[in-house]
């Protein structure tokens, strides 16, 4: 029994057991998705600086890689890293238990990180100037389809801890009745997470085979069918995980309870019986499908996924809501808003989150996926302004928000330069509301994505645009370095934090 | 607290009134929101195509060739420039990183436009009133269209199709009727 307990340590905050094997590979995890967050951040800043056509900065080529890059670092890397750490905290934290098969999970770090730094190195190396999205025929050298492969296992292995940690618990009655509502929303991302690795499997091991030259090249568009199972589905783990650190966090910084488990059980199920079934909203304006399969798949099924996310968007603030007024702040409507710890980075983090997720993320999200207004938007740079609102503004602010937790819960170190961090949600996540909304803008005005250069430079023909792309873009640009000195604020806070945070003992 | 296991019975906890309004108001717009797709197919003047066909890129250039050869009427930046006659079959070909050809259209007329790529995936932007449909190699994707604004447009590619997409710039000439 020594060496059992000695595995454990009690968390002197919570009064959670804290298993040590799970406390490293959290930190592992979190601090791998703070080092990519890093590189992403200063790769945006050179985007930011180049699409901003007053400053240009990078050349064409190189414009094309770092936004292959951007993509790998940020929507891959940082944000699957980083789940991985809440998987293995809803599970083995939030539970009471030891982590099944550390060795299991020490093997899904190693492959995602020789996976991520296969795909970094291949992208640098200029063999991949392909796109986050490497629609065929565009082809990578057969290593960066490797790394992606590699990485996804990983983060399979990753969910299959997670599910054996689950019924160890239960197996072993470390909790009574049915688990945290935070582990259930974990345990419908990891669901989710599944079958959405499975469609990216069967969309890159026959890419990865054709790269090699064993077999020939998939349909283009089938291709594009399966990598959006895979590329959108992806997001709508990041979706759930999201979610469920909004309900931890209103915990953490307000102690919140969940005004009621069944409906917020009940949105969760919403979500993975049917937010897998959108991915063909990236197809809307696509051949080789009808529009019924289409209307059908991006209605989410009568838009059940976003009524759960309808619901979420009630039942956080309204837990948070009464949660402060049982604390005594009950003047009026909005005492208990205006009295609400807004000096708290984690709380700060969550409303920003919370309010930038559903008024742009998700409104634009649901408008632009609809097939009719999908045909003036499609491909546009209103659609990354759509979804840096979602994985940006959304998922990263929530991460960050966390980590203001993570750091004395799991690191045990006090919170290093508690300015910087009281500053920092504001910083990052209120510029990238600015920059979400300089893309949307300039896109409607017809700006396409992923361009160098929009005036045709190099073309035969020139494009002239509304002068309000040059402002809407001149703010975006303005917006984008204020909101990567946010990000640099984050990682200074996390990394001295880690360097000289005084220790907390427990 | 939604970080502690719950004990038995939480699931006959009744729903507060406020929270069932809510969830009551956001289905019926979710289900709104839905119908709305299939509706406007009816009731709408612009729809996305149903009609797409299977075909190499070589047959589609040998298309496009061939209705190049027997509408043009002249030529600009080396692209030739095409008149085709209301009602007909009109061709629009993607290759890295052009868009031929120069279609001269005749404003209220109907035609059906080919959206066809020989080697990449190409999407094309109609700039200025942003109408944006994707251009996937192996297919002939038909739009059946009717211009109802004379004018020059432009054609620009905005799916990412190599190192040189951004000069993909096309032109789109209709002249008043």
């Amino acid at each position: 029994m020594t060496t059992a307990a000695a595995l454990f340590r009690t968390c002197p905050a919570t009064g959670l057991k804290v298993h040590l094997p799970a406390q490293g590979l959290i930190k592992i995890n979190a601090v791998t998705a703070i080092v990519f967050l890093l590189v992403g951040g200063i790769v945006a800043l050179t985007l930011a600086l180049t699409r901003w056509q007053a400053v240009h900065l990078l050349n064409d080529e190189w414009f094309y890689r770092m936004l292959t890059l951007h993509g790998i670092a940020m929507l891959v890397a940082w944000i699957v890293f980083f789940e991985m750490a809440v998987l293995y905290f809803a599970s083995a934290i939030l539970l009471n238990t030891r982590l099944a098969v550390p060795w299991l999970a020490w093997t899904q770090y190693v492959l995602m990180f020789v996976g991520a730094a296969m795909v970094a190195v291949e992208i640098l190396l200029g063999r991949a100037d392909v796109m986050f999205t490497s629609y065929v025929p565009l082809q990578a050298d057969h290593w960066y389809y490797l790394g992606i492969i590699l990485f996804a296992v990983g983060a399979i292995l990753g969910c299959v801890v997670f599910f054996a940690t689950v019924n160890a618990a239960r197996v072993e009655k470390t909790y009574e009745g049915s688990i945290p509502l935070v582990t259930f929303g974990a345990a419908i991302a990891a669901l989710i997470a599944i079958v959405t690795l499975a469609h990216g499997a069967a969309a890159f091991i026959p890419t990865w085979l054709w790269a090699l030259g064993l077999v020939p090249m998939m349909d283009a568009e089938i291709y594009r069918l399966l990598f959006w199972g895979f590329g959108h589905s992806t997001q709508q783990i990041n979706v759930c995980a999201m979610v469920s650190i909004w309900y931890l966090l209103g915990t953490l910084t307000v102690g919140a309870t969940p005004l009621n488990e069944k409906v917020s059980r009940s949105a969760f199920v919403l979500y993975g019986l049917f937010i897998m079934i959108a991915s063909e909203h990236h197809l809307l304006v696509d051949p080789g499908l009808s529009a019924a399969h289409k209307s059908w798949n991006t209605g989410y099924f009568m838009h059940l996924a976003v009524l759960a996310s309808m619901i979420h968007a009630y039942s956080v603030p309204a837990a948070t809501e009464v949660a402060l007024r049982k604390q005594g702040y009950t003047k009026g409507l909005f005492e208990w808003l205006k009295k609400a710890p807004w000096g708290n980075p984690a709380w700060s983090s969550l409303f920003i989150s919370l309010v930038g997720f559903g008024f742009i993320g998700g409104i634009t999200g649901v408008v632009y996926g609809t097939e009719q207004i999908n045909i003036i938007v499609h491909n546009t740079l209103a659609i990354p302004g759509h979804f840096h609102a979602t994985v940006v503004v959304g998922t990263t602010v929530a991460f960050m928000g966390v980590t203001y937790y993570v750091l004395p819960l799991i690191f045990q170190r006090e919170v290093a330069f508690p300015t910087v961090a009281r500053l920092q949600p504001y910083v990052f996540g209120l510029s990238m509301y600015v920059v979400c909304i300089g893309m949307i803008i300039a896109g409607r005005f017809g700006v396409p994505r992923r361009s160098w250069d929009m005036n045709g430079v190099d073309g035969p023909f020139q494009v002239s645009f509304d002068p309000i792309v040059d402002m809407a873009l001149a703010v975006t640009g303005i917006a984008a370095v204020v909101a990567v000195v946010g990000g640099a604020m984050f990682c200074a806070v996390a990394v001295g934090t880690l360097l000289v945070g005084k220790k907390i003992e427990g | 607290m939604s970080i502690y296991a719950v004990k038995p019975g939480w699931w006959n906890t009744p729903v507060h009134r406020e929270e069932k309004i809510w969830i009551g108001v956001a289905l019926v717009w979710c289900i709104a929101i839905t119908l709305i797709m299939p509706v406007w197919h009816v009731v709408g003047d612009q729809n996305s195509s149903q009609e797409y066909y299977r075909i190499s890129g070589d047959n589609y250039a040998a298309l496009t060739d061939a209705f190049i050869e027997q509408y043009k009427v002249g030529e600009v930046q080396g692209i030739a420039v095409v008149a085709p006659p209301p009602g007909s079959d009109i061709f629009l070909r993607g290759a890295q990183w052009q868009w031929d050809p120069i279609l001269k259209l005749t404003q209220g007329a109907t035609y059906r436009l080919h959206l066809g790529s020989v080697d990449m995936v190409h999407a094309i932007s109609i700039f200025p009133i942003n109408i944006n449909f994707e251009v996937v190699p192996g297919y002939d994707y038909v739009l059946t269209i009717t211009p109802t604004s004379a004018g020059e447009f432009r054609v620009i590619c905005n799916e990412f199709c190599g190192i040189g997409h951004h000069g993909m710039i096309g032109k789109l000439i209709v002249d008043p009727a």
